[in-house]
Parts: structure tokens; sequence; C-alpha cells
């Protein structure tokens, strides 16, 4: 759980891309073993396994390859700047918990951390889409908010049939296989993956 | 046993054509799967299948008439898809706004692209489970992105990356409003509804009413992102200007049907467990905001094609305000629905004939469409009068039944708005095609013929849509008042 904070945070603040996918990673694999300390099905551990190779492998490998193919390794001049990003999180956090004491839940569930931090990580996800430049970086973006969604579906100890959810992991994992080969386009088209010069369409 | 063809012909046949080198063997393998779709689809109209895998998809009323619109404008775009790739080349060409060589992606990722998105489209409408709804429509937007990035350029690349980033972050947030839903499916001992439409439905009195109004508002947000209702939009202008012509179409008139089906579900189940209110404002408050952002953007529009996917905004703005009143209202949304989409996709396919002899999407510089390309230019204007309400075509009827609705529901503020807009976007847009349609052309192009697979389909569905404006079958009457039923309407 704190793990999970940590990892937001240091996404917020950092301009390194190689460590922000790193990072992204570790969080995937964190939300992966997550469920597993609470109960234990069979069920839950093929997809937690399947999960863990997806974020923990599968999706860094492909962003890795795409950042040397490109050659890019630095976000620069965000529109919002890191030490204002990092400023933003302990409000990001705080407004979270307010909302998820506001949210009563019809049952208890296994700790009352788990909803603020997945709200918390949706934000997040959310602010690194609107504040950053470079379209991988954005991509990186989204996938911390698909985590906090996952956190959110774990939190309310939700599941739905093992067909669902791997319906929704093939989607987020297409999802970003696209991105990726659109982010190569990208790069071969502009010279660079700046999104803030894809510009050209307005009205 | 037809739902399961239904999906797994477009499927089988896509992944074909990925392998297949011959184009002519491709294109008869695309024209197959759709005749195929919509020879089933009628078969069902006839008798209804059973729903498979344990009821997760079934052919109800709602999914009889979304997939049948889809179903039928996919024959008529697959049509003339083939005569549209016969006519590109494949070698580099020049782009016609800036002066740069690109070249189009290949053919048979373009072919397997539309018969995927076709199966994700069935998917979609057919499903009845929240989640799968969910990753459907999350499919459509990925298989439709490299249709949308067909022409390799710059313009159309960024299209792709705004469609392809909104929308899955719009689609991410409707994913919240189903964990909500599920939340409001649980009692407290643990045990909880399963997030089917029917069993939500049937015991809608026991779910958690905040938690349904949260589920419904997110719900909608992110299936309104794609659905294109307004202020969540931005991404559809761009994509449906830059798409090749047949893509603009598809996506128009059955695509954001599909997020608009997404949403009817969940309105369903809101509507079941008593919120009918709050559900209904939400939908006029998003339905007149849409038209209006429409009418602003429609005023002097420059780009003929963007002027086309505004309008597509504006239209389903008009859903959802008719979905919102109640009432006959919806009867008319749903045939709203019929009319726009195949007006709308008639008006895309000669929109990209006249791109094709033009070579501008700059309105003002195209002039003497009747002259140079005269079956083309009649549709064009006969596509213009249809979208833009005027008799005797539906469109007029299914406008007029939900102003009828609203003066008699006596919200005449919201008559008021609704008449205006609607006058407003007339004006501007008959303006801007009119000035297209006359005239000579100052440019001297050679006068062309005209292939009968760029005319033909457009014709037909224009032809559907001046039949619906003075006889709709008792069939269609019959299913539009089932939906019309299930949403709060009469």
């Amino acid at each position: 759980m704190v793990l999970l904070i940590l990892t937001n945070m240091v996404v917020l603040g950092t301009s390194r891309l190689r460590a922000c996918i790193r990072v992204v990673a570790v969080q995937g694999v964190a939300l992966g073993i997550l469920p597993l300390l609470h109960s234990f099905e069979w069920q839950l551990l093929i997809f937690a396994v399947l999960s863990i190779i997806l974020k923990g492998i599968v999706f860094p490998v492909m962003l890795s390859r795409t950042l040397r193919q490109l050659n890019v390794w630095q976000e620069e001049s965000p529109y919002v700047g890191y030490g204002l990003s990092l400023l933003m999180g302990p409000f990001a956090l705080a407004f979270s918990s307010w909302i998820s004491l506001r949210l009563p839940l019809p049952y208890t569930i296994h700790s009352t951390m788990l909803i603020p931090v997945a709200l918390f990580t949706l934000i997040v996800g959310l602010f690194i889409i609107v504040s950053r430049k470079k379209a991988l970086t954005q991509v990186l973006g989204y996938l911390v908010m698909e985590n906090g969604i996952y956190a959110f579906g774990m939190a309310i100890a939700y599941h739905q049939p093992m067909l669902i959810e791997l319906g929704v992991l093939l989607d987020v994992f297409v999802g970003v296989f696209v991105m990726g080969i659109a982010i190569f386009h990208i790069s071969r088209q502009f010279d660079h993956i700046n999104t803030d010069q894809l510009s050209a369409l307005r009205n | 046993m037809m739902i399961w063809a239904l999906i797994l012909i477009p499927f089988i046949a896509g992944l074909l054509s990925l392998f297949i080198r011959v184009d002519v063997l491709r294109r008869s393998i695309l024209i197959a799967a759709a005749v195929c779709h919509t020879a089933i689809i009628t078969l069902c109209w006839l008798e209804n299948p059973e729903p498979i895998l344990a009821g997760w998809f079934a052919f109800d009323a709602t999914a009889k008439l979304f997939l049948s619109i889809a179903s039928v404008l996919f024959l008529c775009a697959s049509f003339y898809a083939v005569g549209y790739l016969k006519a590109e080349r494949h070698e580099p060409k020049k782009d016609f706004e800036e002066e740069e060589f690109f070249v189009n992606a290949p053919e048979a990722i373009f072919t397997a692209c539309l018969l995927m998105f076709l199966m994700t489209m069935t998917l979609a409408i057919t499903s009845q489970h929240f989640g799968l709804i969910w990753v459907a429509m999350e499919a459509t937007t990925l298989v439709s992105a490299p249709l949308i990035y067909f022409h390799r350029h710059h313009r159309s690349l960024e299209a792709t990356w705004k469609y392809l980033l909104i929308c899955s972050v719009g689609i991410a947030i409707s994913l919240l409003g189903n964990f909500f839903l599920a939340i409001a499916a649980s009692a407290p001992d643990g045990s909880s509804i399963p997030l089917m439409r029917s069993d939500l439905a049937a015991n809608a009195s026991q779910l958690l009413s905040p938690w349904v109004k949260a589920a419904f508002i997110f719900i909608l947000v992110g299936y309104g992102t794609k659905m294109g209702l307004a202020p969540l939009h931005t991404w559809l202008p761009d994509a449906h200007s830059e798409a090749p012509s047949v893509v603009s179409a598809l996506l128009s008139g059955t695509l954001l049907n599909c997020a608009f089906v997404g949403i009817l579900r969940a309105y369903e189940v809101t509507a079941a467990a008593g919120l009918l209110p709050f559900a209904q404002n939400l939908l006029i408050l998003f339905g007149l905001v849409s038209m209006a952002f429409a009418a602003v953007f429609i005023i002097g529009q420059a780009d003929y094609k963007r002027m086309l996917a505004y309008s597509s905004v504006e239209h389903m703005g008009i859903l959802a305000l008719g979905v919102g009143l109640g009432g006959a209202a919806v009867f008319g949304s749903m045939l709203h629905t019929v009319n726009h989409s195949l007006t709308k996709a008639a008006l895309f396919l000669v929109a990209g004939n006249i791109l094709a002899v033009y070579k501008t999407k700059i309105a003002s510089h195209v002039k003497g469409v009747f002259s140079l390309i005269s079956v083309s230019g009649f549709l064009w204007i006969a596509g213009i009068l249809a979208i833009t309400g005027f008799p005797p075509f539906g469109t007029f009827l299914s406008e007029f039944t939900i102003l009828k609705a609203i003066i008699e529901q006596g919200r005449y503020f919201i008559a008021a708005a609704y008449l205006g807009l609607l006058a407003i976007i007339f004006v501007s847009f008959s303006a801007i095609a009119f000035r297209m349609a006359q005239g000579r052309n100052t440019e001297n192009l050679p006068a062309k013929n005209e292939r009968w697979l760029s005319i033909v389909p457009p014709a037909v569905l224009l032809f559907g849509v001046l039949v619906l404006g003075v006889y709709v079958p008792k069939q269609l009457t019959n299913v539009l008042h089932d939906i019309a039923l299930l949403l709060g309407g009469n």
C-alpha cells in the first residue's frame, strides 16, 4: 500500500523516462500481489500471475524498446513542473481520503486505506496524462490510471467472472501495444514525440 | 447459434484477410462477410435467436435495432470500400494540403481492421453484461484506430493519437462507473447481484441509489466521450475529418451508436432503480449542450468534412435529449437514430466522392459539384436536406416527433432552444453546402465518370431515409416501442 503511494510520488517527480517505466512496472507487480495477501484462490492466482507478467515484464520491455528506438530519455519542460507536481501529490492524497470518507461502502473491506490509495493513483494517472508532453509519458499515465481503477476493483473485493477480467487485461495490453506503434509513427513523422506540437487540427 | 455466426463470421473473415495477398480475393471476402452478416440479421428479424453463453449475449430489442443499423451500414460501406480501394494507388502520392508525399497503410490491415470493427461492434451491442460491454467498447476503439491512420501523413496520425488517448481515458472512466454499479449491487453481507442487465433491472429496488447515481454519471461521461457528447467530443471532428470517408461514415453511423447503446443500458438500470428524473435531467443537459456546441462550430466552418462531423455531435445531442425527455420523445429519438445513421453515412460517402475529385476539404474551394459530378451533386443536396430535417425525409418525422413531445410536456424553454439551434444549423449548413453544389468549377477540372460503387451505396441509404419519412414499417415501429418502454417512454 505504502509502495503504491511511493511509486505514485516517484512518477510525479521524475523526469527520466526509463526510471518512470520501471516504477510503473513495480507498481503493477505490487498490485498483482496485493489481492493474494488477503485470500488465496486458484482463479485469483492465475489472474495475478498473468497481470504480473503483463505489467511487470511485457509492458516495461515493450516501452523500453520504443525508448531505445526513439532515443528519447527525458521528459523536457512539462506543462507543470516537477516540484509543483510533487507538491500536488499530497493534496491529491488528502482529496481522495476526503472523498472516500464521504462515500460509505455497504460492507466492510480488508483495509480502509485501499480506496483512498486507489483514487489517488487514478488522479495521479490523469494528472500525468494532461500535464506531460511526451507521448510515451502519456501512455505511462494511462497505465497508472488503469492501475488505480484495478486497485479500486480490488478494494471492493468484487470479482467479475474470469472471462471479463481477462478481457479487460487483453484490452489494456492491446491498447498499450497500439499506442506504442502510434508513438513509433509519430517519432518518424515528426522527429519527436512531443504532443504539444500535434496541433494542426482545430476548429 | 445465430449470434455465434454474427460474431464469428467477421472475425474469421478478418483473420483470413490478413494473410491473403491477392487483392481481388480479399475484397470479395469483405463483401461476402458483410452480405452474410446482413443476411443473418434478416433471419434474426424473422425468428428471434436464442441467447448464448448463459445469456451474456442476447438479441433483445435494443440490440435488434442497433445491430441492424450497423449491419446495413457496413454492407453499403463495404461495397463503397471496394471501389475506394481500387481507386487508391499503392505508390506514394502527393498530400494535397501540404506538398509532401505519403503512402497508405497496407490494404490487408485496413480490410482486417474493418471486419474486426464489425465484430467488436456486434459484441458491444449484443452483450448483456456490463463488464462485457466495457471490454467490447474498448476493443472497438482499438481496432478502429488503425482505420483512421490509413493515409499515413501527420494530420491523420495526430487525429489517431487524440482518438486513442481521449477515448481510452473516457472508457477507463466508465470502467470505474461499472465498479460503482457493482458496489450498488452488493448487499451488506457481501453477496451481490450479477452485473447482467436483466438481473439488475429485475432487482432494481435493492440497488443502493447513491452508488447507482455515481455509476450512471461515470458511465455517461465515459461512453459519452466516445459517443461525442459535448464538451467531451474533442476527438470527433479530427478523427472524422482525417479518416478515409468510408471510415468516417462507419464511425459516425455506427460507432457513436454503439457508445449510445452502452449509455442506454446503464440508463435502463438507473430508471428501474427509481432514479429516472435524475438520469433524464443529465441527458437533457448533455443533449442541449451538444447541440449548442455543434451550432457554434458549424457556423462558418471551412472544412466540409468537419462540418459533417460537428453535425454528428448535434445529432448525438438530439438523441440524448430525446431519451432524456421521456414519453413519446424516446420513440422519436430511437427513430432518429435510424435516420441519422443512414443519412450521415450517405453524406460522408458522397463527401468522399467530392474529395476524390476536388482534392480539397475546404468548402470554399469546391464549386460546381452539380456540373462536374452530377449524381454526387444531387445526392449531396438530398443528403444535406435530409440531415437538416427537411420533409419528406425521415429525419423530419423523427425531429418533429421529439418537438411534439417537448411541447406536450409544456417545456417551452427547451422547445425554443431546440428549434432555435436546429434553425441556426439549417441555415449555416445549407449556406455552405449549396455554395459547393452550384456554380461552375473554376479550376477547370476534367469531367469525370462516376463509378457505380461510389454512388449506389449512398443512394440506397438516402432512399431508405426517404422511405422512412413516408412510411415506417410495422415491425420497426414495434421494436422502437419495445425499446421506448424499457427507457421510460411510451
